[in-house]
């Protein structure tokens, strides 16, 4: 389970993030949508601690997320301890970010020997299993640069997956993909989600949110504006900032 | 019917007289004194020298790169303190001609004529400068401090050149902070660092032949030496010439097969080595 209290950030004197409370049920899928700049990959970003938060906890299975607390006073962790929390929560970029210097087998096998200390044989062997479950078991010793970019990204899902994490965190996975390429991803998703996988998904894919999510979440200005099941969300919304969103996103 | 370009074969005609007219001049004027070249190029006096060039300019690479390193590590570190002094150090140490470097190195013990190892405002040993400083060891550590501060600029420009997104998917993997630099971001960072690197080990190359001014018996001070007795000085400042020539052809051949080992994964295909090619020119 995912627990954020009071969550706030600010860059300078823009405040991100206002008060984020929300609570993610293990083996669920949550979607969040929003506006550009409402603070969607900020508030993913903070939920593995790639971005410190201002004020707020951030709790992962009970977990408190980069701090330890002693009394009412919270201190940020060595980094060491937050790389090990690190390890636990998958992430996934908007351009992959994949290692460009090592194969696609390399690029899946590199966190759990290096991060976990998994054994080498059959961490390369589990490697190739994931490779094959996204459907690139053919793509192993092949650099990132000679894939498609829909490949790249069922690469970087199978790089997150090799961790076996609580968790997976995706910013926009599909939104610098060409049209052709964004079903092959969400496919992948569907699969992760059918099988219980607890999972946040930033995305303006509705079509997705409607089919796979548990619960849909609209972000604005930094808070959460509405959540609910997708069929509420996203056909009767009750406030006129998601309705003016969701009319021009699927117009 | 392809176009027709006349002024290249007017250009390629005029480039290739030229030419013709200069390797006419290096085989039929006396001044170059090919007999001479020869009887010098392989004498030994000359490639003791040679060996003395080689050595300085690896160990001044080696000690170079070796304080580049910390110098490039400091400048990025988030320590206000550590970036100072090593952006001052690079400041100093790019400002200051190498001769004028030399020198002072070399004449050390006129500034202090004792060094002392120990505790600071304690207890230590002393040594003479003038017998721990010889004239070697003041070009060494002129040649070396010199380059240390041009290498941990290279390296630093490396590692900026990696993208964010890598840093980030690394952390975010919860790599190892030493994982992370030494598998991931140097190894992206040596591309950049690879081209500049060897442009400075070449010009190090180079750099040796000033500490003649210390009379140490490098290449350049050794056919110095040459001609100084026989009055052959065109002659002998080919036999140098061509020894910084070849070498630094050698420093290229190997530039080619490292950049071409950190371009993995940076270019879909590899194209094939000269050497490659020349095989498959042959087959076919």
């Amino acid at each position: 389970m995912i627990e954020l209290t009071g969550v706030h950030k600010s860059f300078g004197t823009l405040e991100v993030l206002r008060g984020i409370d929300l609570t993610v049920e293990s083996g669920t899928v949550t979607v969040i949508l929003g506006p550009s700049g409402s603070g969607k990959s900020t508030l993913l970003r903070s939920i593995n601690h790639l971005e410190k938060i201002d004020r707020g906890r951030v709790r992962v299975d009970g977990e408190l997320i980069g701090y330890r607390q002693a009394g009412d006073k919270l201190h940020e962790l060595g980094e060491r301890q937050i790389l090990k929390q690190r390890a636990k929560i998958g992430f996934v970029f908007q351009n992959f970010n994949l290692f460009p210097h090592l194969t696609a087998l390399e690029n899946v096998a590199e966190a759990p020997i290096s991060a976990l200390r998994k054994n080498k044989s059959e961490t390369y062997e589990r490697a190739r299993a994931l490779l094959g479950r996204v459907g690139l078991a053919d793509k192993a010793d092949v650099y990132p640069r000679q894939l498609s970019g829909g490949q790249q990204q069922r690469v970087a899902i199978a790089r997150a997956l090799a961790l076996e994490p609580r968790l997976i965190l995706f910013d926009e996975p599909t939104s610098a993909l060409d049209p052709e390429l964004v079903g092959e991803v969400l496919d992948v998703l569907r699969d992760l989600a059918a099988a219980g996988t607890t999972m946040i998904v930033v995305t303006h894919e509705i079509g997705f949110a409607r089919e796979a999510a548990d619960t849909v979440i609209f972000m604005d200005e930094g808070r959460i504006v509405e959540q609910g099941p997708p069929a509420r969300v996203l056909d009767n919304p009750r406030h006129d900032r998601t309705r003016t969103f969701l009319s021009k996103v699927l117009s | 019917m392809p176009a027709r370009h006349p002024w290249r074969w007017a250009g390629t005609a005029l480039v290739l007289i030229l030419l013709a007219q200069f390797a006419h001049g290096l085989a039929t004027n006396p001044g170059w004194d090919w007999s001479t070249f020869t009887g010098y190029f392989f004498e030994k006096s000359v490639l003791q020298a040679l060996l003395l060039t080689v050595e300085l300019t690896l160990a001044g690479a080696v000690l170079g790169f070796l304080g580049g390193i910390p110098l490039a590590a400091m400048r990025l570190s988030r320590n206000p303190v550590l970036a100072a002094v090593s952006w001052t150090y690079i400041w100093v140490f790019r400002s200051v001609p190498l001769i004028v470097q030399l020198l002072f190195w070399a004449n050390l013990g006129y500034l202090y004529d004792k060094l002392q190892v120990g505790i600071p405002f304690g207890p230590g040993w002393s040594f003479s400068t003038s017998s721990l400083v010889s004239a070697f060891g003041a070009a060494l550590l002129g040649l070396s401090l010199h380059e240390a501060a041009f290498a941990g600029e290279i390296i630093r420009s490396g590692l900026l050149s990696v993208d964010q997104g890598q840093h980030e998917a690394a952390a975010a993997l919860g790599l190892p902070r030493r994982r992370q630099f030494l598998r991931i971001v140097l190894p992206q960072a040596m591309r950049a660092i690879l081209p500049n690197a060897a442009n400075l080990l070449v010009n190090l190359l180079k750099s040796t032949s000033i500490v003649y001014v210390l009379a140490i018996g490098e290449l350049f001070y050794q056919v110095q030496v040459v001609y100084g007795r026989n009055g052959r000085v065109v002659p002998l400042l080919m036999v140098a010439t061509v020894w910084y020539v070849v070498l630094t052809a050698l420093l290229s051949i190997l530039q080619y097969y490292v950049e071409r080992h950190f371009a993995r994964g940076a270019v879909r295909t590899l194209p094939p080595t000269p050497f490659q090619r020349l095989k498959a020119a042959i087959r076919r």
